[in-house]
């Protein structure tokens, strides 16, 4: 049988679901932290504060969303495709989730004499696997879109697909500065890579503002929401939907920005890596946090900045800078990499 | 021989050269610009009144909810009953029967008094003629303006809501703010 992809099991089945558990309710739960977040920080770049109403400084919030939300009529259009309708949102939140799994939040450590290694799955494959559940999660846009039989949604989930097309090409590419430069797809190794040598971000700064720009645009954030875009097209692909299944979409992006913060700050800005200390192993995961929550804070600073683009403008900022740019940091970064 | 527009030219102000390096170069200048702008009005602070715990301060003169007067000596109303009010109400919202003062009923200081006064605030657009047209000051504008309610009949105003010390809800503005 041909191994396509070195998984590299080496734990009791037990921990592997322990771990598995540990990180998703960790994880799952900086997702209303994050709603609120970007709510509240919204509302500070507008002279306003923000939600302050529900609990303590408005810290329930989410929580009352959530309610509301669930406990909404679960309306489908009469023309919309019924299984596909109800498993699109599901296809979103499995791949936020699944991307989850190869984030490293440290090296192997020592738990009470067993080696465990914090981080849900290390594929040989490392950041294609990331890539992967990146395609696939276009189909639950898409597939959403074209399921609510609507033309909003329709255009929404077609200019999903374009968008998908124009900037995965660009990430991947500056992804693969990276890859070379360490020399192994394992996102434990790259980070170890850059324990022992810099940052990527300093010698790969242009692969790390390509994968930035191109992560706002997986996570359909201004200002490339494009398949949401609310002033054109109502909703986007999440037009028809409501309650639970909104609720699932919804919290999708927001695990999705935190999945891709956390993989800018693997592959770029030295995962659990703090240069000139060395510090104990327990930090480790609170340091890959603390950067992906950095992260997190400038998606919406930036989402408080600049206006959406226009599709053309898209296109060409896509096809025509990043593309190239990528391709030719791509080549430069080899011809280094054979050179020394 | 070419148009020779004479002095009235107005030079144009062209848009910055093109060009992909350029371009990009001034997008991400612009981008950073931008976001600067963004974080110092976060730094700058909140603008909002926190509404029902804190309220909008109103001017002096602000036309808000009516009150009725009474003369701070004998307790009589000022109001007589003579419908001035009314005839200058141009929403026609003011509605005052009269009747007769008796030495034994004496409610006003004039010979007659209003039996009946009632303002529909639902029709009323605070234009404050009727405080114009009172000869005796009887009725004037005050500084309420939370005046919404669930019933529109509960917004026909009586005498004895208009009488009554209004709950002072509404601060007012001080000096120069």
């Amino acid at each position: 049988m041909t191994v396509l992809a070195e998984v590299g099991y080496y734990e009791p089945w037990w921990i592997q679901l322990l771990k598995a558990l540990a990180i998703f309710a960790v994880v799952f739960q900086l997702v209303p932290v994050v709603l609120l977040a970007e709510r509240k920080l919204l509302g500070r770049f507008q002279h306003r504060y923000g939600p302050n109403r529900v609990g303590p400084y408005g810290a329930l919030q989410p929580m009352a969303d959530i309610g509301k939300l669930l406990f909404k009529e679960q309306f489908r259009p009469n023309n919309s495709i019924g299984w596909m309708f109800a498993l699109a949102p599901a296809i979103s939140m499995f791949t936020a989730v699944a991307t989850l799994a190869i984030v490293p939040f440290s090296n192997t450590v020592d738990i009470f004499g067993t080696q465990v290694g914090l981080y849900g799955v290390d594929p040989s494959i490392g950041i294609l696997y990331a890539f992967a559940f990146g395609g696939i999660a276009f189909y639950g846009l898409v597939l959403g879109g074209w399921a609510s039989g609507g033309k909003y949604a329709f255009l929404g989930s077609m200019r999903a697909a374009a968008q998908l097309i124009s900037y995965e090409i660009a990430q991947g590419l500056a992804a693969v500065g990276v890859v070379m430069m360490a020399g192994s797809l394992s996102l434990t190794e790259i980070v170890g890579y850059q324990e022992d040598h810099l940052w990527m971000i300093v010698p790969q700064f242009v692969g790390f503002v390509i994968f930035l720009v191109a992560g706002f645009a997986e996570t359909n954030r201004p200002p490339f929401d494009l398949p949401e875009a609310d002033a054109e097209l109502v909703q986007g692909y999440s037009t028809e939907y409501g309650g639970g299944r909104f609720a699932a979409y919804y919290a999708a992006e927001y695990l999705n920005i935190i999945v891709v913060s956390a993989l800018t700050t693997t592959l770029f800005l030295g995962g659990w890596d703090i240069p000139f200390v060395d510090p104990p192993t327990w930090v480790d995961p609170i340091v890959v946090l603390v950067k992906a929550l950095a992260l997190v804070f400038f998606f919406i600073w930036v989402r408080a900045t600049l206006p959406r683009l226009r599709y053309d403008q898209l296109m060409a900022l896509g096809w025509k800078v990043f593309l190239p740019v990528a391709t030719l940091n791509a080549l430069v970064t080899a011809s280094l990499v054979v050179a020394t | 021989m070419p148009y020779d527009p004479g002095p009235d030219v107005v030079e144009v102000v062209r848009a910055p050269k093109g060009g992909p390096v350029r371009g990009t170069y001034r997008a991400f200048g612009e981008t950073l610009r931008g976001m600067k702008t963004v974080m110092g009005r976060w730094v700058e602070g909140t603008h909002t009144y926190q509404y029902p715990e804190e309220k909008t301060p109103v001017y002096p003169r602000f036309r808000g909810r009516h009150k009725l007067h009474r003369f701070e000596d004998t307790g009589l109303e000022k109001c007589v009953g003579c419908s001035l009010c009314a005839a200058a109400c141009p929403a026609d919202c003011i509605r005052v029967v009269a009747a007769e003062n008796t030495p034994d009923n004496r409610v006003s200081a004039g010979e007659r008094y209003a039996a009946v006064y009632e303002i529909n605030m639902s029709r009323c657009i605070f234009c404050g003629y009727c405080e114009v047209a009172c000869p005796f000051d009887a009725i004037t504008m005050g500084h309420d303006y939370e005046l919404s309610d669930y019933n529109r009949s509960d917004l026909i105003f009586t005498k004895e809501m208009l009488l009554a010390e209004p709950l002072e809800r509404t601060p007012l503005r001080s000096l120069g703010e």
